[in-house]
């Protein structure tokens, strides 16, 4: 049986991760790497990073960060931020991620998803949808990290992003994110219905009842968090248990 | 003993490369390298097909590079081990029936179709860490159980004419095979350098394979 993916994720800038890690015996707290083997070595399902200040001249601190995690995890990668070209993914996939996001070039070229898609598979090209509610059960796309208002339609760029071939979508309440207030359940409810590839619940986790709640009424087929995490709240093994305990299948 | 890790511009192969290193320095597994070259898989005693990607992409690009498809096919015909991994994998049938229709090494006989669940609401690709049905009686999932998960990420599937070139399977509305094989070859739908320390066992037993 397929189980329901715990995904931690990581904001990386210059190299190093923002917010901090606060694990117990992790030698450097702002390596990726570092961080990278701690959630490997407690069962997260994947990792995820996602370059929040991504310019060209960083790419290859990007690229590096890529390389040493592949030599040290055995475990699938998903690597975002400024990607822009399907040469980018390449790249990427060269230097070790095992899936990379679109996000802004996704919305302004969505031509680029599916020459990345029927260049090196759809399962590995995932697009990140960053949603904003504007009005009761109507979601808008915003890009540049939220700042951007596109007048899109969440639910329509998403059914779009799948017929173009994405692999999966990484979707993000920007009205949650960071609030610890929970996911937006209509949000991930409305994509989730809408699209039949993969739906990664994000933003607003504050609880393991959160977690529960984003597969059980979200209908996500994972679960991502940062904070809860990072800050040693909660560990992935308790997260696990909480989610088994309300009867959806993990991997323990 | 050299470990070939083919290189057809296809897929995560650092991936695949830094994995194999590891499992060759814990078993004793000898060399691993990653290569284009026919003359290099051909000196090669062990040959790993990885992948990522569209079966017709795969397929074209191995036919591309000029005697790399040959050089394959001679050294499974002497007898070599030979590991497919993902498209790797389906790239052992006689056709794929992605972005039209494709000859692959016709190892195994049977097709690679889209996946079709009998359940409309699984989602494709099939993502994620599934657990093996049975345990297959196989060197090379030795000390590997039922029940232990592996990562998969595919929506076409291979579908085997013959039962007995199934090794292992997993459940997504319905059966699919998650490995197949006979005499030296073996494939794997999932991704074992993926599948944390479950599918690193699996890359060492596979470096100790003597078939």
């Amino acid at each position: 049986m397929l189980k329901t993916r715990i995904i931690p994720c990581l904001d990386v800038k210059d190299g190093r991760v923002v917010k901090g890690v606060n694990f117990v015996d992790l030698i450097d707290a702002g390596d990726p790497v570092e961080s990278a083997k701690a959630y490997d070595a407690a069962g997260a399902d994947e990792l995820c990073f996602l370059d929040i200040a991504a310019t060209v001249e960083n790419r290859g601190t990007m690229f590096d960060v890529a390389r040493r995690t592949a030599e040290q995890c055995f475990m699938p990668l998903t690597i975002g931020g400024g990607v822009r070209s399907p040469d980018d993914v390449r790249n990427l996939l060269l230097a070790g991620a095992d899936k990379v996001s679109f996000n802004s070039a996704a919305v302004a070229n969505p031509d680029v998803v599916a020459q990345s898609a029927n260049r090196f598979g759809s399962q590995c090209i995932v697009v990140a949808i960053d949603a904003k509610t504007v009005s009761p059960g109507k979601w808008e796309i915003f890009t540049h990290g939220g700042r951007k208002g596109t007048g899109i339609d969440a639910v329509e760029f998403a059914k779009d992003m799948a017929a173009k071939g994405a692999g999966e979508i990484l979707l993000t309440s920007m009205d949650r994110d960071g609030t610890r207030a929970g996911f937006n359940l209509p949000l991930t409810r409305a994509i989730s219905d809408a699209v039949n590839i993969p739906v990664i619940a994000s933003g607003g986790v504050g609880t393991l009842d959160h977690l529960v709640d984003g597969v059980t009424q979200g209908g996500a087929s994972a679960v991502l968090a940062a904070s809860i995490f990072h800050f040693g709240d909660f560990t992935i093994q308790e997260a696990k248990q909480h989610m088994q305990a309300a009867g959806i299948p993990v991997r323990l | 003993m050299i470990t070939a890790i083919v290189d057809y511009n296809s897929g995560n192969l650092r991936s695949a490369e830094k994995s194999f290193q590891r499992m060759a320095s814990e078993v004793g597994g000898g060399d691993i390298i990653v290569t284009d070259d026919p003359d290099q898989v051909r000196r090669a005693d062990r040959v790993v097909l990885p992948g990522v990607g569209a079966f017709a992409d795969c397929r074209s690009e191995l036919g591309a590079i000029n005697g790399l498809f040959g050089a394959i096919e001679d050294k499974v015909k002497a007898g070599n081990p030979f590991l497919g991994i993902c498209v790797g994998m389906q790239m052992m049938a006689t056709w794929g029936r992605e972005h039209g229709n494709h000859t692959g090494f016709d190892w195994i006989k049977g097709e690679v179709v889209a996946l079709t669940p009998n359940d409309p609401a699984l989602k494709i690709p099939h993502m994620g860490w599934n657990s093996l049905n049975q345990t297959p009686d196989h060197p090379v999932f030795d000390g590997i159980s039922a029940g232990d998960h592996m990562y998969f990420v595919h929506s076409y599937h291979l579908v085997p004419e013959n039962p007995e070139d199934i090794v292992a399977t997993v459940d997504y509305g319905g059966d699919i095979i998650a490995a197949v094989g006979r005499d030296n070859i073996i494939g794997t739908q999932f991704h074992p350098e993926k599948s944390q320390a479950t599918g690193l066992r699996l890359i060492g037993n596979f470096l100790k394979w003597a078939p």
